[in-house]
C-alpha cells in the first residue's frame, strides 16, 4: 500500500471536510428549529468567498498587500462572515418569516427561489468568468508546513483545519453554555412550548442564521485560499454536498452535521484516490453513500428518530 | 398605554374551517349580476370540454403564421406545458418536492436517443420505443422513490437534486466506461457532446419531419396527457393524493396507503417526463448534457407555481404565460415595453388612491427629468452611455434616464442598492412608502435601461427566481389554485 498517497489524501479529505463540515452545520441548525432546507445556504457561502476576494482585492491583492498578511486574512475572515450574516438574517426576514404558517411546501419553493435569485445576481455582478484568489500561495505560503510522517502537511491545510476546529468550539460553547443557545436547544426541541416559555422565538431564528449564515461565509474564504479560485456556481455543488453531509450525520443535529462533513470530505478524497475514475465520477460515489445512509439509518448517523405527535 | 400586540397574532390562521366552507360555497351560489348567465353556462359544459376552444387557438397557429421562429417557440410551450403537467402530478397533486425531475426528463431524451440512433446503431420503431421509455422512466422514479419512502418529504427533496446532478455527472462522462467483462472502454452516452443524429418520430412509416409536424404531435400529446391526468385527479388515487398533500398523518389514519401513493405519484410525474424526453429529443435531432440543467427545473417549477399547483389548466397557463415572457424578454425593446408595462399595471393595481398613483408617477418623473438635466453638470461621465434599442420608449426613457459612461459598473451598485431599497418598501407603511416609492421606480428604470436590458439571459434567470420567492409570499396556491384550508 502506498501510504504517501493514502496519507495526502487524509489531508485533503480533512480540508475538504472542514468546508463541508462548516456548511452542513448552518443546514443543520436552520433545520432544526424550522424544519426547514435553505437552499440558499450554498449561494450564502458563494456569496461569502466573493466578499473574501473583494476585501483582498481591495487590500491590494494577494501579491502587494498594504498590510501584513494575518491582517489580511483575519479581515476576509471578518467580512465574509459579517457580511453573510447580515445576509443570512434578511434572507430569513423576507423569504421565510412570511411564510411560518403557510404549507410545508411553500418555503422551500421560496428556498429554491432565493437560491437561483443569488446566483443570478451573482452571474450578473461578477459575470461567468472564475477569480483567480491567491494564485500563487502568496498569503499563506504553500511551501511552509510542517512534516509528519511520510507526508508533508502545508500550513495552509493546518490553518483550515484549525480554524474549523476553532469555530467549531466556539459554536459547541455558545450552543451550551449561552442563554440564546439555551433558547436555540429548547426552541429546536419544542418551538411552541419555547414560545410558551417566553423564549422569543423569532429572535432565536434569526440568530440561528446569521449563525449559520457566518459559518458559511468563513467556509467561503477557505475555499478560495485552499482552492484558489471562485465562481458564481460554487454554491450549488458544495452546498449539495454539504447538505448530504447533515443528511449522513443526521441533520438537525450539531454533532452529526461536523462528523457528517468530515465523513464526506474523505470519501469524497478517498474515492478520488482509490475508486476507477473517482475523479469523474465522485459525486455519483458520494451520491451511493447516501442511498446507502438513508437505506440503513434513515436518521443519519448520530440522529434520533423523531416520534411524531399529534 | 398601548397595549402590545398578542406574540402570536401573525401565527394564528386568519379564518377557521367552518368559515373558509362556508365562505367557497356563498361565492359559488353568489355569482349574480350581468355576467352569471355566462358563468353559469361554463360551468354546465363537462371540465374536460373547456379546454377546446384553447387547443383549437393553438391548432390554429400554424395558419396565422409562416414563420418557423413562431412555431418552434409553440412547440417549445407545448413540451413545457407537458413537462409542468408531469411536475403538477408530483408538487401539486401529491404535495411532494421533487428537485430530480429533469432528471427525467433527461433520462427519456436519451433512451430515445439509444433506441434511435446510430449510437448502438438501433433504430427501432418509435411505436415500440416510447413505451418502453415511459416505463422504464417510472421504474427509475419507484428505484429512486424507494430510499425516501420512510421518510419526510425533505429527504426526497435532497436525494432527488443529488440525482439531478448525478445524472448530468454521468452523462457527461459516460463516454469512456469500461463494463465489466468487456475489453476497452464503451461509449454509452457521448459524454459532454452528446447524441447527434438521432432519428425522428416514426409512427407506422409516418416520419415527422418538420417543425410544424411536431408542433402538431406535441398538442396532441399534450391533450391526451391532460385529460388522462384530469381524470386520473378525480379518480380514486387522485383523492387520496390530495388528501396525503393536506394532511399525511390523517391520511395515514384513514387507512391510506401512504407509501405506495408517494410512489405512484412520483411514478406518474417521471413517465410523463419521460415521454416529453421522447418527443424532445426526436425534436432537437439530437440529445446534450446541457440540455438537463438546473435553470430548465426553476423555469418548470416557476410555471407550476405561477398557475397554481394542483389545478391542470392553471399550470398550463402558467407553462404559456412564462415561456412567452421569457421569449419576448429575449430582445431589448420587447423586454422594454414588458418591463415597463408590468410596473404600470402593478401600481395600477396595489396604489389606491387614485391621486396616490398620480403624485408617485409624476413624483418620479420630476425626480427623473431633475437629475438627468442636474447631475451632468456635477459629476463627469454621467452620459455618454450606449443605449440599447429603438423606438419610441426607448427615446422617452432615455430622456429620462441618465446613461452613464461607465453603465456596468454603476448599474451594478445601483442593483444591488436597488433590491435593498425594495426589500426596505416592503417594511415600509404609510406615508414613507410612497414617498421612497417615486426614486425606487426611477432607480429601477436606470438600473434596466444601465445593465438588465443589455443582459437578457440573466435577467430571465433574476426574474425566474424572484417570481418564485414573491409569489411563495404573497400568493403561495398561484393564480389560479384554490386556497388551502387552514386547520386550527
Amino acid at each position: 500500500m502506498n501510504w504517501s498517497l493514502f496519507f495526502n489524501l487524509l489531508a485533503n479529505g480533512l480540508v475538504l471536510g472542514s468546508i463541508y463540515a462548516l456548511i452542513a452545520l448552518g443546514y443543520s441548525m436552520v433545520y432544526g428549529i424550522l424544519k426547514l432546507l435553505n437552499f440558499a445556504h450554498g449561494d450564502v457561502f458563494m456569496i461569502g468567498a466573493f466578499i473574501g476576494f473583494f476585501v483582498l482585492q481591495g487590500l491590494g491583492g494577494a501579491g502587494n498587500l498594504s498590510v501584513p498578511n494575518w491582517v489580511a486574512i483575519s479581515l476576509m475572515f471578518l467580512a465574509a462572515m459579517a457580511g453573510c450574516g447580515a445576509l443570512g438574517m434578511v434572507i430569513e426576514r423576507f423569504a421565510y418569516r412570511p411564510l411560518r404558517n403557510a404549507p410545508r411546501i411553500a418555503p422551500l419553493i421560496s428556498a429554491l427561489g432565493v437560491s437561483f435569485f443569488l446566483e443570478s445576481t451573482a452571474l450578473l455582478l461578477f459575470s461567468a468568468r472564475f477569480r483567480n484568489y491567491d494564485p500563487n500561495f502568496r498569503l499563506v505560503s504553500f511551501d511552509s508546513g510542517v512534516t509528519i510522517g511520510p507526508v508533508f502537511v502545508s500550513s495552509l491545510r493546518i490553518l483550515t483545519v484549525a480554524l474549523t476546529l476553532a469555530l467549531m468550539v466556539v459554536l459547541t460553547a455558545l450552543v451550551s453554555w449561552t442563554r440564546t443557545g439555551k433558547a436555540m436547544r429548547a426552541t429546536s426541541f419544542d418551538r411552541e412550548a419555547a414560545a410558551m416559555m417566553g423564549i422569543d422565538v423569532d429572535r432565536v431564528i434569526v440568530w440561528t442564521f446569521v449563525i449559520g449564515s457566518a459559518l458559511a461565509g468563513a467556509a467561503g474564504v477557505m475555499f478560495g485560499l485552499v482552492y484558489g479560485q471562485v465562481y458564481h456556481l460554487m454554491g450549488f455543488n458544495a452546498g449539495l454536498k454539504a447538505f448530504t453531509a447533515a443528511v449522513v450525520g443526521g441533520i438537525g443535529n450539531i454533532p452529526g452535521a461536523m462528523l457528517g462533513g468530515m465523513l464526506i470530505g474523505l470519501a469524497e478524497a478517498f474515492a478520488t484516490g482509490y475508486l476507477p475514475q473517482g475523479s469523474t465520477f465522485v459525486d455519483l460515489y458520494v451520491f451511493s453513500l447516501l442511498i446507502v445512509v438513508m437505506l440503513v439509518r434513515p436518521s443519519g448517523l448520530l440522529g434520533t428518530r423523531a416520534i411524531q405527535k399529534v | 398605554m398601548a397595549l402590545p400586540e398578542r406574540p402570536d397574532v401573525r401565527d394564528r390562521p386568519s379564518i377557521g374551517v367552518d368559515e373558509w366552507v362556508a365562505r367557497h360555497g356563498e361565492r359559488r351560489v353568489r355569482r349574480t349580476g350581468r355576467l352569471a348567465p355566462a358563468f353559469r353556462a361554463v360551468e354546465r359544459i363537462p371540465p374536460p370540454a373547456r379546454i377546446a376552444p384553447f387547443v383549437a387557438l393553438a391548432a390554429l397557429l400554424p395558419f396565422l403564421t409562416s414563420s418557423d421562429y413562431v412555431i418552434s417557440v409553440g412547440f417549445d410551450t407545448l413540451i413545457y406545458v407537458l413537462l409542468a403537467l408531469g411536475l403538477n402530478v408530483v408538487v401539486g397533486f401529491a404535495g411532494l418536492l421533487d428537485l430530480g425531475y429533469i432528471a427525467f426528463f433527461g433520462f427519456g431524451a436519451y433512451a430515445y436517443a439509444e433506441f434511435s440512433s446510430k449510437q448502438f446503431h438501433m433504430h427501432w420503431p418509435t411505436w415500440g420505443t416510447v413505451p418502453i421509455v415511459m416505463v422504464a422512466t417510472a421504474l427509475l422514479g419507484l428505484l429512486l422513490g424507494l430510499p425516501s419512502r420512510r421518510l419526510l418529504g425533505d429527504y426526497l427533496a435532497i436525494v432527488t437534486l443529488f440525482f439531478g446532478q448525478a445524472f448530468v455527472t454521468f452523462v457527461s462522462n459516460a463516454n469512456r466506461i469500461t463494463p465489466p467483462g468487456h475489453s476497452g472502454p464503451v461509449d454509452f452516452t457521448g459524454g459532454p457532446n452528446g447524441i447527434p443524429n438521432v432519428d425522428p418520430w416514426n409512427l407506422f412509416g409516418l416520419k415527422i419531419g418538420s417543425t410544424k409536424g411536431y408542433f402538431y404531435l406535441a398538442l396532441v400529446i399534450a391533450v391526451v396527457v391532460m385529460l388522462a391526468l384530469y381524470f386520473l385527479k378525480e379518480s380514486r388515487t387522485g383523492r387520496a393524493w390530495r388528501a396525503l398533500r393536506e394532511d399525511p398523518l390523517a391520511a395515514e389514519l384513514m387507512s391510506m396507503p401512504v407509501n405506495r401513493l408517494k410512489l405512484l405519484a412520483f411514478m406518474f410525474g417521471a413517465a410523463t417526463a419521460g415521454l416529453t424526453g421522447t418527443v424532445f429529443a426526436a425534436y432537437q435531432q439530437g440529445v446534450f448534457p446541457s440540455n438537463f440543467d438546473v435553470p430548465l427545473l426553476i423555469t418548470i417549477y416557476a410555471m407550476v407555481i405561477l398557475g397554481g399547483t394542483g389545478s391542470l389548466v392553471g399550470v398550463a397557463i402558467g407553462a404559456v404565460t412564462i415561456n412567452v415572457l421569457l421569449e419576448i424578454l429575449r430582445t431589448a425593446d420587447q423586454a422594454r415595453f414588458v418591463f415597463y408595462g408590468f410596473i404600470l399595471a402593478g401600481l395600477l393595481r396595489f396604489l389606491r388612491p387614485l391621486w396616490a398613483l398620480a403624485a408617485v408617477l409624476a413624483g418620479a418623473a420630476i425626480f427623473g427629468i431633475a437629475l438627468h438635466e442636474l447631475v451632468p453638470h456635477v459629476v463627469s461621465g454621467a452620459t455618454g452611455g450606449t443605449a440599447e434599442g429603438g423606438g419610441w420608449l426607448s427615446r422617452a426613457a432615455h430622456a429620462w434616464v441618465l446613461l452613464p459612461k461607465n453603465g456596468t459598473l454603476v448599474g451594478n451598485y445601483c442593483y444591488v442598492g436597488l433590491v435593498g431599497l425594495v426589500l426596505l418598501l416592503v417594511l415600509l407603511r404609510g406615508a414613507l412608502r410612497l414617498v421612497l416609492l417615486a426614486p425606487v421606480l426611477y432607480l429601477a428604470a436606470f438600473v434596466w435601461e444601465n445593465r438588465l436590458v443589455q443582459e437578457p439571459s440573466i435577467t430571465r434567470l433574476i426574474l425566474l427566481g424572484a417570481i418564485l420567492v414573491v409569489l411563495m409570499n404573497a400568493r403561495p396556491q398561484g393564480l389560479l389554485g384554490t386556497a388551502r384550508v387552514e386547520i386550527v
